[in-house]
């Protein structure tokens, strides 16, 4: 396969994954704002948009934060290049690009649902439709990740595809627990203890993790908790732990389909051991803050090996 | 049909009696309830949005894609004509290619003086870089388009050559496909000869005319500009069907002397590009320098045996109208045979004879670009306006060799499916042909073109125009 194809599946998939999860906390947004009154739900999207990591450019544009405004902005803003719109535009001119490393039904999941979703954004999302939008985003991940497990040969493509998902999955439960943990707890005596339990189930929703939650800890909603579900749990596939056992998987396959290994599987290698002895413990002994971001640096570095490993660019 | 046709009617005698081709899909359509048929027609439309057959309009904005109009009801041609029209096609293009091979090497023609030597001259396509070289298999072009346009019932005209990089082979696979979901019955009704081979047919004659030092199977690509590229559905389209790679410029380089394609594994030689890159585009070391769509040194590469390239580079010669003019005289020159099929009279405005009666009769003439192509930069007289047409003298009269006129044909037409029931509107054809060294294929029917406006004569996409499912029926 070309490079410059297996670059197109990676980023594809990488961009859907990014589209979906923006949608999933777009989402818990919507669920909690419901439920506060017009002031505190201005703190809510407020929020909703620092977790998304669009603060600056949000402010940049708008004064005060109403859900208008915010769910807008994150869904069809095309000034904010991480909107959703942006995504999973990007998303469909790299699946044009790998056009034929896909199946058509991969195709037409990803141009059908583009069709409608351009549709829905052509104007201002409302409060009567917010939620069709969401709903539209969310099966489209689906809806895709289903055709691809259906009909995809597998090849390289398709662990290229998976890779994609994965490192970019890993990154932003990473980035959501950060904003969430580090940014805004009032301070950090709050570290560890009782907290706001709406802002650590709006954690949960956005990763879709609260029925899986509860069921595992018999409702019982604390911080510490959750960080060692989202970071350390490999059953439940919106974790770290899951996100780097999967992209192991992928990476060994494709080293057996090439009879090499390279940076890409020595980086993961590494990384693994790290992940596999580490206790909840060790990560509050290190610091939250910390372990996330060298985590997220970690993901990021083999993401970069795995497109020089397998010649994307050059 | 609610409105009567004044042409010769592809589906209708003068009198309103069914023609033969088409009496069994009469038959079928009679039968079908009217709003069975709308619903039809609009499915049709999303099924080709979410295949996402599109194609970019130049001078639109980038990211706009445009979908080429399909409409419902076949062109039908039956087995006898078509017998008789590749006949022709076949006859014409195999004169294509010696003539190729002449005007590289010794230009027998010229010397014959058959063709005035001012013609080669003036022709932009023409490249020296491709004098006393033959390519792989002696073949030059391997896939041809030959745009066909009706008159009467036995009166088919060539009205354009296209050896350089015929598009619109993705349109004829697709709408067949499209038809054979919405009215499977038919095809079980009507025998119709298949199309959907062409993909494996173009891939078994492009690799027949693989280099010489090729090992193994050939390693065939697709050389595209870019998802930018208004045939870009095409070049996927192709390179999925036939099994290919589809590159672009930055997936090529030179490595030892051969063409090589950055694979996940490393570099990987080409053995056959199709490319749809224009020539000039081609090799920034040999032609346009500022070009990114090409591969520095594959010229070289070429002229050493290393690869082969389709069409080969310099084939546009043939696409020129002043060329066209000449199509006759080269046919003959080359098969020894009086053509099979005519060409359309053409007036040379670059003869002062030709020229004062293009001028005296601007108003009844279509006036062509000589190097134009897809319906841009002409003239149809009785279409235009005074103000028009008198700028187009100015334009004539400064730079008379640039153009060439034709009489207004009275294009046949064909029924399209419209709210009110049928109505003819004009239609031209472009089968494809495949060239390798030692066969001709055409694949039965190939493109209808169709002008969906009422009484237009145009029938280019980038002008409005849409397209058909096109049947041969069996014998």
């Amino acid at each position: 396969m070309l490079g410059r194809t297996a670059n197109g599946l990676f980023w594809m998939f990488r961009y859907l994954e990014r589209a979906v999860n923006m949608a999933r906390l777009l989402d818990a947004g919507l669920r909690i704002a419901l439920t506060r009154d017009i002031v505190s739900a201005e703190d809510e999207w407020r929020s909703v948009i620092a977790a998304a990591g669009q603060r600056e450019a949000f402010e940049q544009k708008h004064g005060t934060y109403t859900g208008m405004q915010a769910w807008n902005f994150i869904l069809r803003d095309r000034d904010n290049p991480a909107s959703i719109i942006n995504m999973f535009e990007q998303t469909r001119t790299n699946a044009r690009l790998a056009r034929n490393a896909i199946s058509s039904e991969l195709w037409e999941a990803i141009n059908d649902n583009w069709m409608q979703i351009s549709a829905i954004m052509a104007k201002p999302v409302g409060q009567g439709s917010v939620n069709e939008a969401v709903t539209l985003i969310r099966s489209a991940g689906t809806l895709a990740h289903g055709a691809m497990l259906g009909t995809m040969l597998r090849d390289e493509g398709f662990h290229f595809a998976r890779a994609g998902t994965y490192v970019e999955r890993a990154d932003s439960i990473a980035r959501i627990l950060d904003i969430k943990y580090y940014l805004l707890l009032p301070s950090l005596s709050y570290v560890g203890s009782s907290l706001d339990t709406g802002q650590w189930d709006q954690v949960l929703r956005s990763v879709s993790g609260d029925r899986a939650y509860r069921s595992l800890h018999a409702g019982q909603v604390d911080a510490r908790g959750i960080v060692e579900f989202l970071v350390l749990d490999d059953r439940f596939p919106r974790s770290l732990a899951f996100c780097h056992s999967a992209l192991r998987d992928e990476l060994s396959a494709l080293a057996r389909l090439h009879g090499s290994e390279g940076e890409s599987n020595a980086l993961m290698r590494r990384a693994d051991t790290r992940l596999s002895d580490l206790t909840i413990e060790d990560v509050f002994d290190q610091g939250l803050h910390e372990f996330l971001i060298e985590f997220a640096g970690t993901n990021a570095a083999i993401g970069q090996a795995i497109a020089s490993d397998y010649r994307f660019l050059s | 049909m609610n409105e009567s046709s004044e042409n010769f009617d592809e589906m209708q005698a003068g009198d309103g009696t069914v023609r033969k081709a088409y009496e069994d899909y009469n038959t079928w359509y009679q039968a079908q309830d009217a709003r069975f048929l709308k619903r039809k027609h609009k499915d049709a439309e999303h099924s080709f949005r979410r295949t996402g057959i599109t194609f970019n309009v130049y001078g639109e904005d980038e990211a706009e894609e445009r979908l080429i109009p399909f409409d419902m009801v076949p062109r039908i041609i039956d087995a006898n004509e078509w017998r008789k029209v590749s006949r022709g096609i076949e006859q014409r293009v195999s004169a294509l290619n010696a003539f190729m091979h002449d005007l590289y090497h010794r230009q027998e023609i010229v010397r014959a003086g058959r063709l005035p030597e001012s013609i080669l001259r003036n022709n932009d396509a023409w490249l020296p870089h491709m004098v006393g070289f033959t390519p792989p298999g002696g073949v030059y072009t391997h896939i041809v388009g030959i745009d066909l346009v009706r008159t009467g019932p036995d009166e088919f005209f060539v009205l354009e050559d296209n050896a350089r990089t015929p598009s619109g082979v993705s349109y004829m696979l697709e709408n067949r496909e499209t038809m054979m979901q919405m009215f499977p019955e038919l095809f079980m009704q009507v025998g119709i000869e298949e199309v959907s081979n062409y993909p494996r047919r173009l891939a078994k004659s492009l690799a027949a005319c693989a280099p010489k030092m090729t090992e193994g199977r050939p390693t065939v690509a697709v050389l595209t500009p870019g998802i930018y590229n208004s045939a870009y559905f095409e070049h996927a389209f192709l390179a999925d069907q036939m099994g290919a790679e589809l590159v672009e410029g930055t997936d090529l380089r030179v490595v030892d002397g051969r063409v090589a394609m950055r694979t996940t594994h490393g570099y990987k030689p080409v053995d056959v590009i199709y490319r749809r890159v224009d020539d000039e585009y081609l090799d920034p070391l040999t032609f346009n320098p500022d070009s990114v769509l090409g591969v520095p040194g594959i010229m070289d590469v070429y002229r050493s045996g290393g690869i082969t390239i389709a069409n080969a580079p310099g084939t546009g010669v043939a696409d020129d109208k002043a060329i066209y003019s000449f199509m006759p005289e080269i046919v003959e020159f080359y098969t020894g045979e009086k053509p099979l099929l005519p060409n359309v009279q053409t007036f040379r405005c670059s003869e002062e004879e030709d020229r004062k009666y293009v001028l005296d009769n601007l108003e009844e003439l279509v006036v062509k670009e000589v190097h134009g192509s897809g319906g841009y930069g002409m003239l149809i007289g009785p279409a235009a306006t005074r103000a028009e047409i008198e700028e187009f003298r100015k334009k004539l009269e400064a730079k008379p060799d640039g153009y060439i006129a034709q009489p207004t044909l009275s294009l046949s037409t064909c029924p399209i499916f419209t709210k009110k029931g049928l109505a003819p509107r004009h239609v031209d054809l472009r089968p494809f042909v495949l060239v390798s060294p030692d066969n001709i294929e055409i694949t039965p029917g190939g493109l209808t073109r169709v002008a969906l406006k009422k009484g237009s004569l145009v029938v280019n996409s980038s002008q409005g125009g849409g397209t058909k499912d096109t049947w041969v029926l069996k014998d």
